[in-house]
């Protein structure tokens, strides 16, 4: 079973590119009570951007939709981030993660996924196509005795 | 995302600086590739120390300007990376495709 988070936060907004600076700032924030390095928070932020990119350019190729995103602080130290979407889905996900894959065109360089695997600890991906994408990332963050390090 | 253009004897500075997503990448690349081609230079340099955040939306911009002066017979050099856009470049392994310093 899942467990409980310690606090959590939910984020929805329209896949307008505007808003993946406000994604990134936002679970930045929001992740600050886990009293996180800069490096930590570096990385969770650039996943943040990488995971709703992909929604905004990908799921939502030409059109407008809703974009998800959920951060909990979990036992442990973890930070659990999901990006979902309702838009196009991924026919063949293993592809999609392969370093240089895109169909994104010449805008995109295809190592979103390699990022955000570098950049956290886990990463899954499930995706239907023509019902939506769903990643969940997890990391672990290094413990800190009262702000001491 | 914000874009100086340099340029003096062949050699073309562009340096960038502000956020280098996917939503200010946008216009960036199209204004590397117009100042590219308005210079025509033989060597590129990419000064990225004004930029405060960068995710692979900067890898594309930065295969792209290596393309452009690859058609040119020019070389391109990527320089003053900051801390957080160069981890993002190394977990890309775009080092061993481009000369960073």
């Amino acid at each position: 079973m899942r467990k409980k988070a310690l606090n959590e936060v939910t984020l929805e907004f329209p896949s307008r590119s505007s808003n993946e600076g406000f994604a990134r700032a936002a679970v930045a924030c929001f992740s600050a009570q886990m009293d996180p390095t800069l490096n930590e928070l570096e990385d969770i932020k650039t996943a943040v951007s990488e995971a709703v990119t992909n929604a905004i350019v990908h799921a939502y190729p030409d059109s407008i939709g809703k974009v998800l995103v959920k951060g909990r602080i979990c036992p442990g130290n973890v930070l659990e981030l999901t990006v979902k979407d309702r838009g196009r889905g991924i026919a063949d996900v293993d592809k999609a993660r392969e370093p240089m894959f895109t169909t994104g065109g010449e805008e995109r360089s295809g190592m979103g996924f390699t990022i955000m695997e570098s950049f956290m600890d886990k990463l899954s991906v499930r995706s239907v196509p023509g019902r939506g994408t769903t990643v969940v990332m997890r990391k672990k963050l290094a413990p800190r005795m009262n702000g001491s390090k | 995302m914000e874009l100086q253009v340099k340029c003096a004897d062949q050699n073309l500075l562009l340096e960038l600086s502000g956020e280098l997503d996917h939503h200010g990448a946008q216009n960036a690349l199209r204004e590397v590739e117009q100042a590219i081609d308005a210079a025509l230079p033989r060597k590129l340099v990419l000064d990225m120390s004004g930029v405060t955040f960068m995710d692979s939306s900067g890898i594309a911009l930065i295969l792209r300007a290596q393309q452009r002066m690859q058609l040119l017979d020019g070389s391109l050099l990527v320089c003053n990376v900051p801390l957080q856009a160069k981890r993002v470049l190394d977990a890309a392994g775009i080092g061993r495709l481009v000369t960073i310093r």
